[in-house]
Order: C-alpha cells, then structure tokens, then sequence
C-alpha cells in the first residue's frame, strides 16, 4: 500500500517536473498508438463498411474471422511482424525492425480488427429503412457509405476509442518489435515492464499512471467530439 | 461545414502524428544491433556504456535485452551485430560452429544460491553449490528455476547436471520462465530457493524476503564475453561496428567504468573488469 503511494508521489513528481526522459517516452507512446490508430480507424472503417453494406456469399464466415480477430495476442502479432521484419525476413530489406515504425505497424494490425468489428456491428445496427431512403434518393455506393457512416458516428467513435485502447496499454508487440530501446524505441508500456524487472516499483507505478492519464486525455478528446453534435 | 469538423480534426491529427513519426533515417551501416542478456540491462550498466560509445563513436545502438539464449538464437541468424553473453559453453559451440568471428572476456562477477532465511535445506554458509543442489533435492525443498535458457539458466542446469540430479517434472522444482527480478520476486513470495546473479539480487534487495545461502564456489563464476559475429554468414551483419564496440568495451577506459559501476549506489562492485586476463585465471 505504502508502495502505491510512493508511486502515485513519484508520478507527480516526474509530471510536475517534466522529466525529460519520462517526458519523451509518454511522448513517443502517444505518437506509435495515436498513428496506429489513425491508421487502424481508415482502414477499419473503410474495409467494416465494405463488409456491412456490400451482400456475398460467406459474409458470416468473415464477420465471424474480424471479430475473432478483434482479440488477436499481442505477442502473435509481434512474433509474426518480427519474423517479416528480420534482415533475413521477406521485408528485410527495409530495416524496419526496432524502429518506432515497426511499432506502429504492429499496433495497426492489432488496432484495425478491433475498429472494423465494431464498425461492423454499428453500421449493420442502422435501420434497413435508412438504407433504402437514401438509395431511393438516387445516392450513389460510396454517397450511401458516407451517410451512413455519419448516421453512425457515435458508436464509430466508440470503435476508435476500443481501438486506441488496445493499442496504447499492449505490451506484447512493442518490445518485440521495438525492443524497448532507450530514447528511440522505449514507450510507457516497456518501460514499466523493465522497471519492474529492475526492482523499482514506484518508477513502474509511476509509469502506469502516467499511462492511465494519457489514456483519459486522449479519449477525452474522443469524447468531446462524439458527444458534441447528438443525433437529435 | 459544421458536420465536417470531427473529419477535419482527425486529419490535423494524421499529419501531425506523421510528421512526429518520421523516423530518424540514420544511415544503416551507423545502426549496430546488440543483442545482451537482461543482466546487463537491469542492473543499468548498459545505460552507462552505451551513451559513452555512441558519443565516442557515432554509432547507434540499438540494445536488445532478452537471455543469453535468445541473444545467440539472433546471433545465429545474423539479426544482430554484437553480444554481450554470460554463457560460455553455448559461447563455445557458437564459435566453434563459425557463427563468431571473435569472443574476447569483458567482465565477471558471481551467481549466489538465495532462498528464505529458514533454510529448510539446511545449506546456508556451504562452499560448494553442487553440494547445496543435492541437499536441496533431498529435502524436496521448493526450487524456482529461470527455464528460459537465459545465461543463469544454463549455469543452474550445469550445476544440477554436476549433481547427477534431473529436477525436471519433480514437484519441488518450478519454472518461471520470467527474468531474474521477476524470479526473485517468485521466489520470494513463495519462499522458494533459486539461482541467481549477484547484481539482480542486490538491486531487489530491499524487497525481497531472501538471504544469500551460498556463494564463492569458482564454479558459480558469471563469465561476461563479447561476440562479433560473423558476417560471412551474413552479409547484412555490420561487422564494423561490432569491432568499434568490442573494442570499446575491453578499453582501458571502458574497463575503469564497469569496475566502478554500482559503487556509488549499491555500496559493492557488481563487476569486475577483466579484459586483460584469461578466463581459466578467473576466480584463483
């Protein structure tokens, strides 16, 4: 208990005063999750619309693929990024691995079946009659998409925050294919992993809380702009 | 307009996050991987060293802690430059099977048997630690291993090996399959026994509830080497820069650091220099 306390007072201490080193790791945390994300919510919005408004034969079979896909380990997809990354791997060649880069690849692979299952669900939710109105009205597929999608911004949004939150709190993935390199490729989440191993438990806890912080500015900011404009 | 603005915000965000993420383009033949066991990592001894030869050389390195086992698996498969490895027999056999094109002694220090201060195996205070496993075996007395072929887990299976003894299966012996901090504090916890080197322990000291029971057999030494490895094998492997910082870490200079390391903060060495000398003088 008085451990946690330490904890809590030394994360106020590295917030208050701006500890360059904490500072660039919270920094680099927001950057690698913040982009995966972006990256996750284009394509998983893009791809879960396709999926939701478009009829094929095994569309079950699928949907049913995205939303086991929605809890992909971490570690399996570090492993298998690494494994495409290595010099010796197909895309060798780029020397991505260990770089924040590789990073943000691998948390967009976990991110996007996470954005896109939920899309799934929230565009497939809207009513059917929508659906016809619009098209009646002589919009065309991709006009009908994006009514859609704004028809759906909210539990959309929801989607981003979900996505977000896999990403910025995993741990499995960053060190594999950032290897937790100090000042390059060290983010919130290894580094408390380390820190823990070092035996100093109030920088873990400290970095936890530094993490959990980030977390509720960023979807603050979510929030902000899914709760600004209600579906009257 | 209004309805346009979220889209617009998520834009600004895109581009600012990617002007952010544009990564540091370092010329490749710059970037040297090191691939060492946690050891070195945890104990903060990297965080002095590498600063110094980047500084002094130009080179970036990127440092990946995993054990000595995972560290020569990358080694093998040319997905690192240089290691820093405390597990001379497999160190053996990887150059003797051309994965190195040179392995120079860094630095020791020493592996300790810890466990709970009530030793139930009765072993506190003996010299030998083949002698400490067996008495540990015939009491059944609980054992967490590392198990994952790190450095210190080879050094364990060798000793047991001396023993004559296979813990494997047996119901007093545990694997962790974690780090040494993270063993340590399982077996602190669980009041078990385990092996484990002298730098982790003193670091996690304060918290944990275990005592040192044996130490100063010469075959608990904990032998640190330097490895190039061989870019013969594979071209990619940058062989410049594993020479720049073999060389770095046996210097005169670097050597003073590494002696002093810990010192200031610990109150004890937690390595000892030894570039100069051969690994059979070690410990005599």
């Amino acid at each position: 208990m008085e451990l946690i306390l330490d904890g809590l007072r030394k994360a106020f201490w590295l917030l208050v005063t701006m500890d360059p080193e904490v500072f660039g790791i919270t920094l680099l945390s927001l950057k690698v999750s913040g982009l995966a994300t972006l990256i996750s919510t284009v394509v998983g919005i893009s791809l879960g619309a396709l999926v939701a408004l478009a009829r094929f034969p095994g569309k079950r079979i699928v949907v049913g693929l995205v939303n086991t896909g929605m809890g992909l380990p971490p570690v399996v997809v570090g492993l298998f990024v690494s494994i495409l990354l290595w010099r010796s791997g197909p895309l060798g060649f780029l020397g991505m691995l260990y770089t924040p880069a590789a990073m943000v690849v691998a948390q967009a692979v976990i991110a996007t079946p996470i954005v896109m299952g939920i899309s799934i669900a929230a565009l497939q939710q809207l009513p059917q009659k929508l659906t016809l109105q619009v098209l009646a009205l002589g919009a065309t597929k991709p006009q009908l998409a994006r009514i859609l999608t704004k028809e759906a911004r909210l539990p959309l949004l929801a989607a981003v925050m979900a996505g977000f939150g896999g990403v910025i709190s995993e741990v499995g993935a960053s060190i594999m294919v950032g290897g937790n390199i100090k000042g390059y490729s060290r983010v919130l989440t290894t580094a408390t992993v380390m820190e823990t191993g070092r035996g100093n438990f109030e920088t873990a806890i400290a970095l936890g809380v530094i993490l959990l912080l980030l977390a509720y500015a960023v979807n603050l900011v979510l929030t902000h702009i899914q709760q600004r404009e209600r579906p009257r | 307009m209004n309805r346009n603005r979220p889209l617009l915000l998520l834009a600004v965000a895109l581009a600012a996050c990617l002007a952010w993420s544009a990564p540091e383009y370092a010329a490749a033949e710059r970037n040297i991987i090191l691939a060492t066991t946690t050891s070195t990592q945890d104990s903060g001894l990297l965080d002095v060293l590498i600063p110094a030869f980047e500084k002094k050389t130009g080179y970036f390195v990127k440092t990946i802690a995993v054990g000595s086992g995972q560290a020569m698996a990358m080694g093998r498969k040319g997905e690192a430059d240089v290691l820093l490895v405390h597990s001379p027999e497999a160190e053996r056999v990887f150059m003797a099977e051309g994965f190195g094109t040179g392995r120079r002694l860094v630095m020791h220090n020493d592996f300790i048997i810890v466990g709970p201060a009530a030793d139930r195996a009765g072993i506190a205070g003996m010299k030998s630690a083949v002698g400490a496993f067996r008495k540990i075996a015939a009491s059944q007395a609980l054992f967490m291993s590392r198990g994952d072929s790190s450095g210190t887990d080879a050094k364990e299976k060798a000793i047991w090996r001396a023993a004559g003894i296979k813990p494997e299966g047996q119901k007093w012996y545990q694997e962790t399959g974690l780090g040494m901090g993270q063993t340590l504090n399982v077996a602190s916890e669980k009041q078990g026994y385990t092996l484990s080197d002298r730098g982790t322990y003193l670091a996690l000291k304060k918290r944990l509830d275990l005592t040192i029971q044996v130490q100063g057999d010469r075959g608990l030494l904990n032998i640190y080497h330097v490895i190039e490895v061989n870019p013969e094998k594979w071209p990619k492997v940058n062989a410049a820069g594993a020479k720049a910082f073999a060389a770095f870490v046996t210097a005169p200079d670097t050597q003073a650091v590494i002696g002093a390391f810990g010192v200031d903060k610990l109150g004890s060495h937690l390595f000892f220099p030894d570039a100069e000398k051969r690994e059979e003088d070690l410990g005599r």
